[in-house]
């Protein structure tokens, strides 16, 4: 087990430079120059210092490992002295963001609460409408709750999130007027009132998000249900006299969670991803925003952090859901 | 009863029809009884329809200003009306689902095409399958959409400047999209070669000494072709989906190209004044999608008996 731990974790490190290195140069290859916005009366040679001053004078391997070590040793090691006081990383640079000339990590730090708030609470959410829904379509298969949960989860499925949210904020934001249609994020809950403002704009975001995954998941615990009822198993829990409820809800439930739980942990980063179009919908400033907005002004530092977090992301729940996998069903061997 | 069976194949019978066609007809036999699917195919023609012959019907250019009919509401001479400089919504809404429906089926087309090429040489040659399969799961592992954003919004200027605003746009983000939803594909297709590559016919097609590529041509890849059949379908829907979410981003096509996603992020700004013109285009994006992923349930459960009705 340990062993394969350590394999896994040892495969991803290269997986993982392949990936910075193929968005590295194709951040390179772009024709986008991220002095564009300077006004063309600034003279060659200023312009010239200018591009050595964002360190875009040296060849691009060079500014490749000077990345990867800004990103592997000198922020981990500015993450350390903050915590304990020390000063190891005293007078080394840090990856700055052409944007706002400030260190990447600090604004994305800075983004990523509105992010986990919205995000997190809607998979929470999505999660605890999907695994209900799919145990009960699935014992009661063919029923109208079925029917009616199949039809909405195909539904919930294809709608685009950009359109689901969109209808939102025209039903709710401007007819009704019930939730305010654009996330305020400089809005701090300091009392009961100020709780529940934060909450109604909320509403819409994670009812649009939850939506989603709900429905995805909920296809997948129907079907694992069902691939658990009608094993041989479960015909012997019934003759042995368990009760109906013992035997779906322990022993099938059991069983049928093994798949959904990998999904789950599966499909967390992807939310990131997903939640992209949602934060612009909203117009929440989480990390999908601040990743468009990096994108158009060509600021290469920030784009190459956030993508480069994104897969982290992905290959660590990858990894996550394997060795859940293993853990939560004994007959997965791993040798 | 003799009467009744001549025209159906009796099951005794060992293969008396070529198995090809008598695969199809059983799969469609068992496709018609999937209502869903059944409904999902007749809105998604009607769809292919309205797109592909409505503008030889309806006649008037989807780019065709006339300021004097701005903002106008249903009626028989524009019957979803004009949007902000007088232009006609339907027309603009077929001449938005021909780009949008055929960048879902161009683009699926590559994945397709990819990710077959790429599962079936892994499954097959045992040489090529871990060094295939690695690039497979770094696929994988790459942050896709916002990958997508970076290649579109890097390449589309210099793309666009050599073959033309639309052409290189479209050009663009199919391959984007095709380049990066093979994967799945590759994975079912690998899956299904190496279980097949155990059976009996395999090997005696091989002691008689076929060549590899009349191998994989005749015998692998009609045998793998519902698995690709299921893929391609669900292939359709999320190119669909991607293409008008890049759009909404304001990063698909040039303005003077409609592209459903586009018309919906172009009507963002009116919603509150017009909210059919964000609804309408919406509308079309769901109803596209909803029905392709019905048909891809369909589908699958007609083609494989074991999962039906799930």
């Amino acid at each position: 087990m340990l062993n394969f731990v350590l394999r896994r974790i040892l495969l991803a490190i290269p997986t993982l430079i392949f990936i910075s290195l193929v968005i590295f140069l194709l951040l390179e290859a772009s024709p986008g120059d991220p002095l564009g916005d300077v006004p063309l009366t600034v003279p060659p040679e200023v312009r010239e210092k200018m591009r050595e001053a964002l360190g875009l004078g040296q060849e691009w391997y060079i500014r490749y490992f000077l990345w990867l070590k800004q990103f592997f040793w000198v922020e981990p090691l500015h993450w350390f002295d903050q915590i304990f006081g020390t000063s190891f990383s005293q007078g080394m640079q840090r990856i700055i963001s052409f944007q706002t000339r400030s260190p990447a990590f600090d604004v994305i730090a800075q983004r990523l609460p509105q992010t986990l708030t919205v995000v997190g609470m809607s998979y929470v959410i999505g999660v605890m409408i999907a695994l209900p829904i799919g145990i009960i379509s699935a014992y009661r298969q063919y029923s109208w709750f079925d029917q009616i949960g199949t039809f909405i989860s195909m539904v919930g499925f294809s709608l685009p999130t950009f359109f689901t949210g969109v209808v939102l904020i025209i039903v709710f934001g401007i007819k009704l007027q019930w939730f305010p249609s654009i996330y305020d994020t400089t809005h701090r809950v300091t009392d009961w009132d100020s709780f529940v403002v934060q909450v109604r704009q909320m509403v819409m975001p994670v009812t649009v998000l939850a939506l989603y995954n709900a429905a995805q998941i909920s296809r997948f615990m129907r079907a694992s249900m069902l691939d658990n009822l009608r094993q041989d198993y479960v015909r012997t829990a019934r003759a042995k006299g368990l009760s109906e409820k013992v035997v779906v809800l322990k022993h099938v439930l059991r069983n049928s969670l093994i798949p959904v739980v990998t999904v789950i942990a599966l499909g967390l980063p992807t939310v990131f991803g997903g939640a992209i179009i949602t934060e612009q919908v909203f117009k929440v400033n989480g990390l999908g925003q601040l990743l468009i907005l990096a994108i158009n002004s060509n600021d290469i530092p920030m784009v190459m952090t956030l993508t480069f977090i994104f897969a982290i992301l992905i290959v660590t729940f990858t990894l996550i859901a394997d060795l859940l996998y293993g853990f939560l069903d004994p007959r997965i061997r791993y040798d | 009863m003799t009467e009744l069976n001549a025209n159906t194949p009796l099951p005794l019978v060992p293969e008396p029809l070529p198995p090809s066609r008598g695969q199809l007809r059983e799969i469609w036999r068992q496709f018609r009884t999937h209502r869903g699917a059944m409904v999902g195919l007749v809105v998604f023609v009607l769809i292919l329809l309205l797109v592909g012959i409505g503008p030889l019907i309806w006649r008037i250019d989807p780019t065709y200003v006339d300021f004097r009919a701005r903002n106008l509401g249903f009626s028989a001479a524009h019957p979803l009306g004009t949007d902000q400089l007088g232009r006609d919504t339907l027309a603009r809404m077929m001449a938005g689902g021909r780009i949008s429906l055929s960048v879902g089926l161009v683009a699926m087309a590559i994945a397709l095409t990819l990710g077959s090429l790429i599962g079936l040489l892994s499954g097959y040659f045992r040489r090529l399958d871990a060094p295939l399969m690695r690039v497979t799961e770094l696929f994988l592992a790459l942050p896709l959409l916002p990958l997508l954003l970076l290649m579109v919004t890097l390449f589309r200027e210099p793309l666009g400047k050599s073959l033309g605003p639309a052409g290189g746009t479209f050009l663009l983000i199919v391959i984007a999209i095709g380049a990066t939803s093979w994967m799945q594909t590759a994975r079912i297709v690998r899956g299904d070669v190496l279980g097949l590559k155990q059976r009996e016919f395999i090997t005696a097609a091989q002691s008689i000494g076929t060549s590899e590529l009349r191998m994989l041509t005749r015998h692998v890849l009609p045998n793998v072709i519902s698995p690709i059949m299921v893929a391609a379908t669900l292939g359709i829907a999320t190119a669909i989906i991607t293409e008008s979410a890049l759009s909404f981003l304001g990063l698909g096509f040039p303005p003077d190209f409609p592209t459903w996603g586009r018309l919906l992020f172009d009507a963002i700004d009116q919603m509150q004044m017009y909210p059919w013109r964000v609804i309408l285009p919406g509308m079309f994006i769901s109803l596209a999608v909803l029905s392709v992923n019905y048909i891809g349930d369909g589908l699958r459960d007609a083609m494989d008996p074991r999962i039906r009705g799930r």
